[in-house]
């Protein structure tokens, strides 16, 4: 049967696991999380029965929408929400569910101590329903629908430890940063609504050709915002640092392999947009850029493990978003990177979350230091990751990332230098920060020292973590290790894509062999720098003031100074400003409207005197001046 | 005699009833005003009646006396009441309900 | 000289008004032959017997007139024509819910004076207390009055249309004036009401002489077809029909002839206030519409400056001087003055829709001012020994009702909800149909004004709902008791009841009940 008119249970189940997990509340308690566990690996089972289904036909037969009900209905205005599930879609769906279900596993272990665990799987599964549901809608409305919803997961999520208000206020900068995104898809929605009279996707796609340019520039341009805003992009990245403030396996699995990648998803699909709307698209390829070194040299600064990994986050959706701005050449090597990435980082953040259960929660690496020797699979597993997302062959990283820095340097005139060379250094940039990462964690000498015993540091009994948390995270090394081979060489992946995303073929300026070794080159260098500097020195427990460039970079490149400087500061005046107009000139007239009201009913009640005289004085009166209206009128 | 004269008349009459409800202050005058009123009515609909040569608007001032006879009786019942409370039949006299 | 030719009287289309004419004659026969013991329960329950065969003899009246066509009865004197059977059925609904107010012994007294002669304060009247003496005779004179508010609109001629006008009010002039607490004002009222009722009768008959000497006849009919003939006459006409406006604006309580609306509600016993205020609007605004819409539509043009300046002047003065006022019933009597102006709209605007728009917004008023006025009867004064006294009438005493009672409360939450015209109640529904039926009249000024109105009318409204859900109770109030709500027999229980359900059905499921008074659009001639 096929399976593909299913798929609506991918995002059914668990969002009815949520709603259940939090009507039912404490009475689930104790099973609550299995529930969840099962809710997000029921659709993984799913999605791969379906991806089997769909490699069984033809390449131009693997698109199927499933229309499911009609949604909005106002005279000639209808929004129908349905499904399309093809080889880009399935090949999300696959990602979420698969790495969130190892999530699922690991946030178990994770969570135990918790006595809200429960809840925190209900948030969990929603995030799972609203995720596929904006990477498998078939309009930008329901992806819409399904973007907010994510948006609502993640401040859930990272404020769920909302007793500590800077938690709270970390998950609140979260959503208004994304509301300005999300202000971008509206508009973005609205103006498409206007050209093409509809926001689905077969509609919108099928009438780019012909349209104004300038209508599909600002399409896209809004678009572009949206999606910074949800990937964290130069210029709305400055709260995914902060969202770190949230439980890891939240950071693993929102910030680092799906949610993030919403930005990149939306990109792929509009594709048709941008290719027809060429300046978009050219921003769109800074943008990546931009962020792609930003969140290097960001990285480079931090001591907060996972603000580490965030920036590197950051710094790899910039790689993606440049590979995606590049058009047919870059879409299927973004999604290759994006999955690559999303089991790499995943696992990058599983292991952060290990070491910092065995360390009393502890985030800071300069407190770190020689765990390789207590902590074995973590380590081996982190390791394995580390290389992966240095690019090293024949890690997964290695795969996919040399193909965005051959696409980066395909085309003609200044773009493929520019372009090209920042993603070459961002991948030595990356090297540095990564390896940094590696070494002052695992390397070195240990700055903690055991309970009883003399030492620098802090008292840590540093352990390694259960089954539960292990598991999962062999599961994504191996995923980093293997998964970039199998992709590229044995399964033709990006050929499976190119169905929906078009290709070309990458003609790079410089030779490929020299990319290649550039690049390995630069990522050496990296190591080695990290290596003497990190592990060979003494890493000071304190950190050093550093140069004006680190100062910068642990001020996250003053973004929040920007930010508030030039979008907070005006918004509160604006803000003040109408609530005094409010108060003095709305509340103001009503309040002079109401007195006057009361100053005539005073006045008036004056002539109910209670003589029944004047009555029937007033009565005649009404009389005569009523004889006087209808019989003047006459003449 | 014009039949005109009798609409002057009752016109007149009319009025006067009025006045004498506005004016006078002994509630049993102000009745009287009120049944003055009512037989000025009567008499313009015996003359219109007389105008037009049918006979609807006797009829009409028939009834209109014994509508006008139920509402002494029950103007003076009420008036009665009142004087007996209060010892004054003067209409101001009465002037709690005000405002 | 003609054979005279007797008129046919259609005693079966005649059922309604002679089932509670009947019971109205047979009650005052019981006064005279019952002992005092079985006075009240025998009168009561042939009023509201009455009163219920009434209902069903208008059922049966409506599906005859439905299948067989609109009629004139006894001559011409009665029509009996859709609107007049609806009218007919909303009277008696509000009717039967207004009496058994009235029959209810609220707290364990009765609302009236135990007997009527007895001078308040003198040892006669304290006798009659001690002796239990109830003044049954009240319910004659309801079923009387109701026989007026029901024969009212459906009159024919304009000698049917005196007659029902003064048999409507006499009973009400004599039952405003017997309140067992606070008589000096209740008999106050009755003068007052009986002063400027006769005058306001005075100028009904002279503009009925007047029509009379213009067209010749009595017949509304033909005086409808002798308006645009006859030219030059045209004085006796126009001031004839401005005469007889005055005299229903009276009854209905518009300015400038409105000024005793607030003494007389608020001195009359309560119970009789609220039959007062929805049976007489009723019975007043639908023959004030038979009579413009039947007669008038020629004379729109002259008649028009004179209804928009009334309609505009009694929509502000009614909500204007209700927002000053602290004493419960006053408040409520000058919203019904506001209510006036409002129904004055749907009588400008001359568009057959209306009528049945403002049969439902009747409906609802009637319903709502019934049962908010049932709700006073129960709320009492304790005076400092702790005997319960008269009725707690100013808003202060008010407070905290919501936490003490919160049926009695929320009940009367409701029906203040309906008359400002919140949707979900009927009321709402009621102002809607009637506001958009006159702007397809034309009429679009007054419902700016009229919205306008009604929106600063919401406060007082309000006022009183926040007083009671949103204020702490007051224990000593200015010298006053405090206040305690009294239990009813039952019958005011239900007439609340009947209310509630009524009012929350016309505004959640409008649909039935507008279409079926819909249905009723065509006035007869």
């Amino acid at each position: 049967m096929d399976t593909v008119n299913l798929a609506w249970l991918l995002v059914a189940i668990p969002l009815a696991s949520a709603t259940l997990l939090l009507l039912l509340g404490r009475a689930s308690d104790r099973w609550g999380h299995w529930l969840g566990v099962l809710s997000s690996a029921v659709p993984a089972v799913l999605a791969i029965v379906i991806l089997a289904e769909m490699l069984g036909v033809g390449e131009d037969q693997r698109s199927t929408r499933v229309h499911l009900f009609d949604w909005i209905t106002a005279g000639d205005f209808t929004v129908r929400a349905g499904l399309l599930v093809d080889p880009l879609s399935i090949t999300f769906a696959l990602l979420i569910t698969f790495v969130g279900t190892l999530i699922h596993i690991y946030s178990v272990g994770y969570m135990a101590q918790d006595p809200d665990r429960r809840r925190f799987f209900a948030y969990l599964n929603l995030f799972i329903a609203a995720m596929l549901l904006l990477v498998l809608g078939d309009s930008f409305a329901l992806l819409f629908v399904g973007w907010e919803g994510v948006g609502l997961a993640s401040y859930l999520l990272i404020g769920f430890w909302n007793q500590r208000t800077d938690y709270a206020v970390a998950a609140k900068k979260a959503f208004v940063m994304n509301r300005v995104g999300d202000m971008g898809m509206l508009v973005a929605m609205m103006a498409m609504f206007a050209t093409f009279g509809s926001v689905d996707y077969e509609t919108v796609f099928g009438a780019v050709e012909g349209t104004n340019e300038g209508v599909l520039t600002v399409i896209g341009l809004t678009l572009l915002l949206a999606a910074c805003g949800k990937s964290a992009q130069v210029p709305l990245q400055a709260w995914l640092g902060d969202a770190m403030a949230g439980p890891t396996p939240v950071s693993a699995l929102i910030h680092a392999a799906t949610m993030v990648t919403a930005g990149v998803y939306l990109i792929v699909r509009a594709g048709a947009i941008f290719e027809a709307a060429p300046a978009a698209q050219l921003v769109v390829v800074i943008v990546g850029a931009v962020t792609l070194l930003f969140g290097a040299i960001v990285g480079t600064s931090k001591d907060d493990i996972k603000k580490a990994l965030a920036a590197s986050t950051m710094s790899q959706i910039g790689y993606m978003v440049l590979a995606a701005g590049l058009g047919p050449v870059g879409y299927a090597f973004a999604i290759f990177h994006l999955i690559t990435h999303g089991f790499f980082k995943a696992g990058l953040f599983l292991g952060a979350g290990a070491v910092m259960h065995g360390m009393n929660d502890d985030v800071n690496m300069r407190q770190f230091g020689a765990l390789r020797t207590v902590m074995r699979i973590t380590w081996v597993t982190f390791a394995l990751g580390w290389l992966a997302i240095l690019g090293i062959p024949p890690f997964s990283g290695f795969w996919s990332k040399d193909l965005i820095i051959e696409a980066a340097f395909t085309g003609t005139g200044w773009q493929p230098w520019v372009f090209g060379g920042a993603a070459l250094l961002g991948a030595g940039i990356t090297a540095l920060y990564m390896s940094r990462l590696y070494f002052m964690t695992f390397h070195g000498k240990a700055r903690w020292h055991e309970p009883g015993q003399d030492g620098p540091g802090p008292e840590r009994e540093p352990h390694e973590v259960g089954a539960l948390m292990t598991v999962p995270m062999i599961i994504l090394a191996a995923g980093s290790v293997g998964l970039g081979l199998v992709l590229y060489q044995g399964v033709p992946f990006l050929g499976f894509l190119e169905s929906v995303t078009g290709t070309a073929e990458p003609a790079p300026v410089l030779p490929r062999w020299l990319l290649i070794t550039l690049t390995l080159v630069l990522v050496v260098l990296g190591v080695l720098i990290a290596w003497r500097q990190f592990a060979v020195r003494e890493v000071p427990l304190e950190a050093p003031r550093g140069s004006a460039l680190t100062r910068a970079a642990r001020q996250d490149l003053y973004g929040d100074t920007i930010n508030e400087t030039l979008v907070m500061r005006p918004g509160q005046v604006l803000t003040r400003t109408l609530a005094a107009t409010d108060r003095y000139v709305v509340d103001g007239g009503v309040h002079r409207v109401a007195g006057l009201t009361e100053g005539l009913g005073q006045s008036l009640r004056r002539y109910q005197t209670g003589y029944a005289r004047n009555y029937a004085a007033t009565m005649l009166v009404g009389v005569i001046v009523v004889l006087v209206l209808v019989l003047a009128t006459r003449v | 005699m014009s039949l005109t004269h009798y609409l002057v008349l009752a016109a007149i009459l009319f009025v006067i009833g009025a006045l004498a409800v506005l004016v006078r202050r002994n509630a049993l005058v102000a009745l009287m005003g009120v049944e003055l009123m009512l037989n000025a009515g009567n008499l313009m609909l015996v003359t219109f009646a007389r105008m037009h040569g049918g006979l609807e608007g006797q009829v009409l001032a028939f009834f209109v006396m014994v509508v006008a006879a139920a509402e002494v009786v029950i103007g003076l019942a009420i008036v009665v009441a009142i004087f007996r409370t209060r010892n004054s039949a003067s209409i101001d006299d009465v002037d709690l309900l005000r405002n | 000289m003609n054979t005279f030719v007797p008129p046919v009287v259609q005693w079966g289309a005649l059922t309604p008004v002679l089932i509670v004419f009947g019971a109205a004659v047979l009650g005052v026969l019981l006064e005279a032959f019952l002992p005092l013991r079985a006075r009240r329960g025998v009168q009561t329950v042939l009023a509201i017997g009455a009163l219920g065969a009434s209902l069903v003899a208008v059922g049966w009246r409506w599906s005859v007139v439905q299948e067989s066509g609109a009629s004139e009865l006894v001559g011409g004197a009665v029509i009996e024509d859709l609107p007049a059977l609806a009218t007919q059925m909303v009277i008696l609904l509000c009717s039967l819910v207004g009496v058994l107010v009235i029959a209810d012994k609220a707290g364990g007294e009765e609302a009236f004076a135990a007997r009527a002669a007895a001078s308040p304060g003198t040892r006669y009247e304290a006798m009659t207390r001690e002796k239990g003496l109830v003044q049954t005779e009240v319910f004659p004179l309801t079923l009387f009055a109701i026989v007026g508010m029901l024969v009212f609109p459906t009159s024919g001629t304009l000698l049917t249309l005196f007659i029902a006008l003064e048999v409507l009010s006499l009973p009400l002039y004599l039952l405003s004036g017997l309140a067992r607490r606070r008589r000096l004002l209740s008999q106050e009222a009755a003068l007052k009401y009986f002063l400027l009722g006769a005058f306001a009768t005075g100028f009904v008959l002279m503009g009925i002489a007047l029509l009379y000497g213009y067209s010749g006849t009595l017949r509304l009919d033909e005086l409808a077809a002798a308006v645009p003939a006859t030219a030059g006459l045209d004085g006796l006409l126009l001031a004839g029909m401005a005469l007889l406006l005055v005299g229903l604006l009276f009854k209905i309580g518009a300015v400038p002839f409105h000024n005793w609306v607030p003494d007389v509600y608020q001195g009359a016993p309560t119970p009789i206030t609220g039959f007062m205020a929805a049976g007489t609007k009723i019975a007043a605004i639908m023959i004030m519409m038979r009579v413009v819409y039947v007669v008038a539509p020629g004379l729109a043009w002259d008649f028009a400056p004179m209804m928009w300046v009334i309609a505009i002047l009694t929509m502000i003065v009614g909500t204007v001087l209700a927002i000053v006022q602290d004493d419960v019933k006053r408040m409520l009597a000058f919203s019904s003055v506001a209510h006036a102006g409002f129904l004055l709209l749907g009588i400008i605007a001359l568009e057959a829709t209306a009528i049945g728009s403002m049969l439902f917004y009747l409906l609802a008023y009637g319903l709502a001012t019934v049962g908010a006025f049932a709700l006073v009867t129960l709320v009492r004064e304790r005076d400092a020994d702790g005997n319960v006294t008269g009725e707690a009438l100013s808003l202060s005493q008010w407070a905290g009702l919501g936490r003490t009672n919160p049926w009695l409360a929320g009940s009367m939450a409701l029906f203040l909800l309906s008359l400002a015209g919140i949707p979900l109640t009927g009321g709402f529904i009621g102002k809607f149909t009637v506001f958009a039926a006159a702007v397809q009249g034309g009429a679009w000024p007054l419902v700016v004004i009229a919205v306008l109105a009604s929106a600063a009318a919401a406060y007082f409204y309000i006022r009183l709902i926040v007083a009671m859900f949103f204020t702490e109770p007051r224990t000593d109030v200015a010298g006053r008791g405090s206040t305690v709500v009294v239990r009813s027999e039952g019958m005011t229980v239900v007439a609340v009841a009947v209310a509630v359900i009524g009012t929350v059905y016309l505004g959640v499921l409008p649909a039935p009940v507008l279409d079926l008074l819909d249905s009723a659009a065509m006035f007869l001639l």
